[in-house]
């Protein structure tokens, strides 16, 4: 290099930053929504099936006005909490037994392997059978459909709790309990709260595919329901109403996140 | 409290690693592990406290716990080893949680020995809200609230920056003055062993075997004074002298295990 030239030199570091913008996603909704909006006003989308989202819109005022809206919710609130609760509850301890014992994790790992890839919704008719057409098979089918990937991650997570934590209470004298609640339990909470994110979203899929079974109250029956009349407005209604269901299941989600884990 | 060790020896499946390890450390007295990566130090450590089961020989206390003492074997982590969503002061409590000692004399202790490790104003601070030398404080400042009859510290210093090593020397040796335990230290540094040990037992490459025991005949606390810098030197050039050619084979021997 000549000793005359100076040149500053330039930065090279930009970019590839793993950040978000608020804004950016509100935007892309709007336009969405506006694309659509337009495009069905301007005739470029057929009525029938692809109605505008202000039709959609109304299709939800109404049915908020007829008292429709609540009772699907309700009914199918009902069912998630129910079926996620148990399956959650029982996927929580059988994961923390694998994780803790060694006879529990050589008995269930291969159980589980074989078991979980079983599509859940097909056992819902021997679930009408073993348990009739009413609601125990429908929180049946939910309950084992979030049961194994709720066992698969707290599992992960007991196993994924540093071994040096637990030697560190062992050599202090903590008893097997002690390091369970005080050590395991706290240290495990990330990947547990991670998997409730999972299987959360799994029991709302199964939610809408049992309710097309048998019963004419849920998101999911209204939803079919509306698909067999033609009522295109009404079944995307439903459709948003799941998905704002969704949002809200993940937003409560992660506000335990952030109580449970805020040393993180 | 002393500590025996009588023909000690440890095998991980097929792979032996400790052979006929026998030394005694006295009521008071620390004593540095040396050897090459590999050799034994942090297994003969858990074999001490308890964490690994004996195999071959005998591990023995000899003498009295201190009175107040709650876990005579106690270790420092090198990787600290902190729950990190507990306080500081929760992390030193877990030690004592499960011990009948009232909320007030638990709190106390606490208080006494975070006071004593430079703490006294992170008790609230989270781990991750700590420089690694006051993580590794915390980890000592645990470790004493049990009032320990033998601290066992696997490379507390290691993971730390050469400054910071220097400082927490200085504490240690300060705490160990006040709370006379007996120590049994494991490191790679030969400086930490010529400036904290009474005794430096020197392991061979694996299966570890006792070399030599070096002892530094000067008390601890007048290690820094200029008149004893040649002879530290020369103990530590010794002390050198008598593991390189095994870390150079250790080490060429761990690249292929």
């Amino acid at each position: 290099m000549s000793e005359t030239t100076k040149s500053t030199v330039p930065f090279r570091g930009g970019g590839f930053i793993p950040g978000t913008q608020r804004w950016a996603p509100w935007l892309a909704f709007a336009a969405i929504i506006g694309s659509w909006e337009t495009a069905s006003r301007l005739g470029w989308l057929p009525p029938l099936f692809m109605p505008a989202p202000s039709e959609v819109v109304s299709a939800l005022h109404q049915l908020l006005i007829d008292g429709k809206l609540v009772a699907h919710i309700a009914a199918s609130l009902q069912r998630i909490v129910s079926g996620w609760l148990i399956g959650s509850m029982a996927g929580v301890a059988i994961g923390f037994l694998m994780g803790i014992f060694v006879l529990a994790r050589s008995v269930g790992l291969p159980v589980v392997s074989a078991l979980f890839p079983i599509p859940k919704i097909a056992l819902l008719p021997l679930f009408i059978l073993w348990f009739g057409i009413g609601e125990p098979s429908k929180v049946a089918t939910i309950a084992l459909g979030v049961f194994f990937p709720t066992v698969v991650s707290a599992f992960s997570a007991v196993d994924n709790v540093p071994r040096n934590l637990i030697r560190m209470a062992q050599s202090f004298g903590l008893s097997t309990r002690m390091i369970v609640f005080k050590v395991i339990l706290p240290g495990a909470m990330p990947g547990i709260l991670a998997g409730f994110r999972i299987s959360t979203s799994i029991a709302l899929i199964l939610v809408v595919a049992a309710e097309m079974i048998g019963t004419q109250v849920g998101i999911g029956a209204f939803v079919l329901a509306a698909g067999n009349l033609m009522q295109i407005d009404q079944l995307i209604a439903g459709v948003v109403l799941l998905s704002v269901l969704g949002l809200t299941v993940s937003a409560l989600l992660g506000l335990i996140e952030k109580t449970v884990l805020r040393w993180r | 409290m002393q500590v025996v060790l009588e023909d000690v020896g440890y095998a991980y499946g097929d792979l032996p690693v400790l052979d006929g390890v026998s030394f005694t450390v006295g009521e008071g007295e620390t004593a540095a592990l040396i050897g090459p990566s590999g050799c034994g130090k942090s297994t003969l450590l858990n074999l001490v406290g308890g964490l690994l089961a004996q195999q071959r020989g005998r591990i023995a206390t000899l003498g009295a716990a201190p009175s107040g003492c709650l876990n005579p074997l106690t270790f420092v982590f090198q990787d600290f080893a902190l729950l990190p969503w507990r306080t500081v002061a929760g992390n030193v409590a877990l030690a004592l949680e499960h011990h009948r000692l009232g909320r007030t004399a638990q709190e106390a202790r606490i208080a006494e020995v975070l006071k004593l490790c430079g703490l006294a104003d992170f008790a609230d601070a989270l781990p991750k809200q700590l420089s690694g030398g006051m993580r590794q404080r915390v980890g000592i400042a645990r470790a004493i609230a049990v009032r320990p009859a033998v601290m066992l510290m696997d490379e507390p210093l290691s993971a730390l920056d050469a400054q910071t090593r220097e400082l927490l020397m200085e504490d240690l040796i300060g705490i160990w003055a006040r709370e006379r335990t007996t120590t049994l230290y494991v490191t790679h540094n030969l400086n930490e062993a010529v400036r904290l040990a009474d005794q430096v037992v020197v392991l061979s490459r694996r299966p570890g075997r006792i070399k030599r025991i070096v002892t530094i005949p000067v008390p601890v606390a007048e290690r820094q004074k200029p008149a004893h810098a040649g002879l530290l030197k020369d103990l530590h050039d010794e002390l050198w002298g008598l593991i390189k050619a095994e870390a150079q084979v250790a080490d060429r021997e761990m690249q292929h295990v």
